[in-house]
């Protein structure tokens, strides 16, 4: 045992294990505030298509040989989220449909045009970089920390901020409306966070396994917690718990991190259900 | 003075007119019925009559001391609430939110006003639990609280009683009547229940091929003369 922790002892000396860790935790927290609305919303598959979106986005940076390609990344994956969340309403097509058709177009063309393009020597390990994210959280730079940092101080700030409107919304979009509650106003900032969590958590688990971030701790909760308050808050612990057990492990074992902290997470919401059935039987 | 008033409303969607030349006045404690067949407009209707759409012709005058989001509303249940995470209180507490403008949290005012609903739905036991584990009669109740933290003056009911069993229907009714009887709210009932609309609303309108609009009694007495065209209107 006390050679774990030597070796966590280590590792803590090298900063990239730290940055990983301190990134992992922020997006852990901030997509597990957004996965309670976003499934609650019945937008669960939003996550899946926009990162797809994101793969294709980075696709095209790669191409065009930019040397940073968060802000053409982002800025494509915003303006998707907010065309998927506004036409979810009023459609020609239905918003389920829409995501799926937007997320493997934008995956086809993504890995079509790293293959005609790409000037690098190991095009499928590049593609399995972006897709499940294996080593990109290790290779973090200070500046992207910090970065990290700020947009989920802001995506917390504005929760924090918005929590009842957000409920408001989220639970009966007419009525809130019918209110005077600004509803589209609110489903564009939503829409804007999601995408940019999306981006932040490409780097965390790859852009395949993001939707794991943003529904399981959700779910996990909602199996056993009421109200929309402990709901959210459990959301938001567990992912946290969850992203760091699977960061350690991934550490010591030598696991892919994205694909561990799923599986942290998978494992979670089984013994949630569990607990959920347990309850629910000794109540009846 | 009435405190709603709709000249000549044309209704629909995409530029398609359901409804034309739509008339009527609702005053203040009055009871109206909107019955009518499905797609005979009465849900658009409503939602015209909440500000969600615009009509696509004619006019919707407010009476003095009804601002637009004072209309407290109870619309079908989606399937998504149905198991919704989130407590009673949680729920009518969010009825107070347009009253809250830009500011993040709620008051005490606004807290004291949800307490009142609560208690006044009875519901007061059920404060903290959840809503997907209510029955249909007592989540409607909830839904109900919530619409008067919206507004006192007037209520508009999107077919409140339906999936709800005989009891928990009568029940709602009589809570409905009360709150218009006790309270002087006004009430705009969509419903599909002809029998129920004639024992308790005041007034009738009617939607689809015929329109009406009238006090009950005009109704019964137009009803009459048109014995058989209807058949089953009794009293």
């Amino acid at each position: 045992m006390s050679g774990v922790f030597e070796k966590l002892a280590l590792y803590w000396q090298y900063p990239f294990v730290r940055y990983a860790l301190i990134v992992g935790v922020l997006i852990a927290l901030c997509s597990s505030l957004l996965g309670v609305v976003l499934v609650l919303k019945r937008f669960s598959f939003i996550g899946d298509g926009l990162s797809h979106v994101a793969f294709g986005a980075m696709a095209i940076a790669a191409v065009l040989n930019l040397s940073s390609e968060m802000p053409l990344v982002l800025g494509i994956t915003v303006v998707c989220a907010v065309l998927l969340l506004r036409t979810g309403q009023n459609a020609k097509i239905k918003g389920d449909a829409a995501i799926a058709m937007l997320s493997v177009g934008a995956l086809a063309i993504g890995y079509l045009l790293m293959n005609i393009f790409s000037s690098s020597t190991n095009l499928s390990g590049d593609v399995c970089t972006t897709l499940f994210g294996s080593t990109s959280i290790l290779t973090l730079t200070e500046g992207e920390v910090w970065l990290c940092a700020a947009l989920s101080l802001i995506v917390v700030a504005v929760f924090i901020l918005f929590y009842n409107k957000i409920f408001a919304i989220t639970f009966d979009e007419d009525f809130a409306r019918a209110a005077g509650t600004r509803a589209s106003a609110y489903n564009l900032l939503i829409a804007v966070i999601t995408a940019v969590i999306i981006v932040l958590a490409m780097n965390l688990v790859g852009s395949l396994l993001i939707s794991a971030l943003v529904i399981f701790p959700a779910i996990s909760a909602m199996r056993v917690f009421k109200s929309f308050k402990a709901v959210t808050i459990c959301s938001a612990a567990l992912s946290v718990s969850c992203a760091l057990a699977g960061l350690l492990v991934s550490v010591l074992a030598g696991t892919p991190v994205g694909s561990t902290i799923v599986a942290a997470d998978i494992a979670a919401f089984g013994v949630f259900l569990a607990v959920g059935k347990i309850a629910k039987g000794a109540r009846t | 003075m009435s405190q709603l008033a709709c000249k000549n409303l044309t209704l629909g969607y995409d530029s398609r007119a359901i409804l034309s030349g739509l008339s009527f006045e609702v005053g203040a404690g009055d009871y109206l019925c909107v019955i009518g067949e499905n797609g005979s407009g009465k849900t658009t209707l409503m939602k015209t009559l909440l500000g969600l759409q615009a009509p696509l012709s004619g006019k919707i005058i407010r009476g003095r001391g009804l601002r637009p989001n004072e209309i407290g509303y109870l619309p079908q249940q989606t399937e998504a609430q149905k198991d919704f995470p989130a407590s009673v209180w949680e729920i009518v507490l969010s009825g107070c939110q347009g009253r809250c403008g830009a500011r993040p949290f709620y008051n005490k005012a606004e807290k004291r006003t949800a307490q009142k609903a609560i208690e006044k739905m009875g519901l007061a036991r059920l404060t903290s639990r959840s809503y997907r584990e209510l029955s249909g009669g007592q989540q409607q109740r909830v839904l109900l609280a919530r619409a008067l933290c919206a507004a006192g003056k007037m209520l508009l009911l999107d077919e409140p009683v339906s999936g709800l069993d005989p009891k928990a229907s009568a029940g709602l009714y009589k809570l409905i009547e009360e709150l218009n009887r006790r309270d002087g709210i006004t009430v705009i009932m969509i419903s599909h229940d002809v029998e129920a609309a004639l024992s308790y609303a005041s007034h009738i309108l009617s939607l689809g091929r015929r329109v009406f609009f009238g006090t009950r009694e005009e109704y019964l007495s137009g009803a009459r003369e048109r014995i058989g065209g209807e058949g089953g209107i009794k009293r």
